[in-house]
């Protein structure tokens, strides 16, 4: 236990006390410096020597919604990491990834899935879909200062709703706007790219199977053009995290699972390096 | 005029005052079975809990005044996951939490007037059963490492005797749960327990992230059926997802 009434070894009066379920604002009473937007900023800009995260992707389907993420995170044209994680878990019923600086956008994440179980745990109920995406919302929002001097990060969230039975995605802005996306979306530095394959490789009727092949078309096409996203990596076997929220929960697809994909992808790509293409009329 | 009463004579009476509040409820038993830890109360309401999860493999159990054990219920989580937070998962700890429980409930005996009238259990399911842990604390602060069974509340007594003929080590979630529950029948003489008045939980080592998981009325009747032999083939289809919350 930190700093207050240690020396007492009893639960603090703040932890007892019954005003509020959400973490985040408990942390900040008890322990603002322990929250990402909540520390003094030294001046100046953080550059690119800051290891930042790139492509995400997400596609719905009938019953649930697919996430995914590229492997690889850049300190400016140096590759930091080659098999970074970056799509998470954030509950039994949704999954959260990150673009941006890597190291705030993951314990945002952190901070997120606390949120959310602490919530949970003490109220007895689960937190709704639009619930947990406004949450993320605010916590976007605490970082607006980080995001002005280049610690940029934004979110993309998805869930799966059991009212409508089916997955919704939201993403995020610097300053924590929130945006409901329709059918599929895509964030990061190689969102540009990855969303025009998402475009025409979209179906309304898509599996879960061919939803996450969508989901690798279009990160080998964000790192196609994009030089901070990674494609998959054949002889070290690194490939995209790959991650489904469906009635049955949160899945994260195995490593041979993904395998496979990744390998048709890449082996599919030998013919047509364009990828699949869609019909002209 | 205030009149002197000796220091022995006011914990005796703050104690007395407490065990009676305590007594007058109605009794919750924990016990070790086979793949983790079984929490059985007599509780027919399905909103106020008698029994919760804390963390990954950690639960509370309580008996007593609803706002006082849910107050301690409350601060638990918050120690546990702000701990988690900072440091890393595997790092919170029963024992940890017992000890800030023991030191909280210590206090308020002895700095107020009024003690609280509770009686916890913190548990935590580990590897095996030779290293679960099972705390008991008592409304003055005393930690009690138990093991095997405990019995709080209510008629504690006879249901702790109950559970004493009728406990046995490493027996399955069927045969446990019928331990449980004939040891909660036994608080008065024409006691007959249902699930629906029943409150069960377990921690369950097999199951992975968080391994609380609260049984519902439906499994709990398949289970108890299976232990008469009432309806056997009922019960192991739904292990899985017999969910509730």
């Amino acid at each position: 236990m930190a700093s207050h009434d240690s020396h007492t070894g009893r639960l603090p009066g703040l932890f007892t006390s019954p005003d509020t379920s959400s973490f985040t604002e408990f942390l900040g009473t008890y322990s603002p410096d322990l929250l990402p937007g909540r520390r003094p900023l030294p001046p100046g800009t953080a550059g690119d020597d800051i290891p930042h995260g790139t492509t995400i992707v997400a596609v719905s389907f009938p019953g649930g919604v697919v996430m995914a993420g590229d492997r690889r995170a850049t300190a400016g044209n140096v590759i930091a990491q080659r098999d970074i994680e970056k799509v998470f878990r954030a509950d039994e019923f949704s999954a959260i990834a990150i673009a941006g600086t890597a190291g705030i956008g993951i314990e945002m994440v952190r901070l997120f899935q606390v949120e959310l179980e602490h919530y949970e745990k003490r109220e007895g109920r689960t937190l709704s879909v639009e619930g947990k995406a406004n949450r993320l919302a605010t916590m976007v929002r605490q970082n607006l200062g980080l995001a002005m001097q280049g610690l940029a990060v934004v979110p993309l969230f998805a869930g799966y709703d059991e009212e409508r039975d089916g997955g919704r995605i939201f993403s995020y802005d610097p300053a924590g706007g929130r945006y409901e996306e329709r059918e599929f979306h895509s964030i990061g530095s190689g969102s540009v790219f990855a969303r025009g394959a998402l475009k025409k490789l979209y179906r309304a009727d898509l599996s879960a199977e061919d939803a996450a092949v969508v989901c690798v078309q279009a990160l080998y096409d964000a790192a196609d053009d994009d030089s901070a996203t990674g494609g998959p990596d054949l002889t070290r076997g690194i490939y995209p995290v790959v991650a489904t929220v469906t009635s049955d929960g949160y899945r994260r697809l195995g490593e041979e699972e993904v395998g496979a994909v990744a390998r048709a992808v890449v082996e599919g790509r030998h013919d047509s390096p364009g990828g699949p293409t869609a019909p002209l009329r | 005029m205030p009149f002197y009463v000796s220091p022995e004579q006011q914990m005796k009476d703050k104690a007395d005052y407490a065990r009676k509040g305590i007594s007058r409820g109605r009794s919750v038993v924990v016990l070790q079975y086979d793949d983790g830890i079984l929490f059985v109360a007599d509780n027919p309401s399905r909103a106020l809990h008698k029994i919760s999860e804390i963390y990954d493999r950690i639960a509370f159990a309580a008996v007593g005044k609803y706002n006082e054990f849910e107050n301690l219920r409350l601060g638990g989580v918050r120690y546990a996951d702000i701990n988690g937070y900072q440091y890393d998962r595997r790092d919170v700890t029963a024992r940890g939490l017992a000890n800030v429980y023991a030191q909280s409930l210590g206090t308020i005996f002895t700095e107020t007037n009024k003690p609280y009238e509770v009686e916890l259990v913190v548990a935590e399911v580990g590897e095996d059963a030779g290293t679960d842990q099972i705390y008991r604390l008592t409304f003055d602060g005393s930690v009690a490492d138990e093991h095997g069974y405990v019995a709080m509340g209510g008629q504690a007594d006879a249901v702790a005797q109950s559970l004493k003929d009728g406990y046995r080590e490493g027996s399955s979630l069927v045969d446990a749960l019928r331990t449980a529950v004939r040891a909660l029948e036994a608080q008065d003489s024409d006691r007959h327990l249902e699930a629906k008045s029943l409150e069960v939980a377990v921690l369950d080592r097999n199951r992975e992230h968080r391994l609380f998981r609260r049984l519902t009325a439906r499994r709990i009747e398949e289970l108890l059926a299976e232990g008469t032999g009432a309806a056997p083939a009922a019960g192991e289809a739904s292990e899985g997802g017999a969910e509730d919350d």
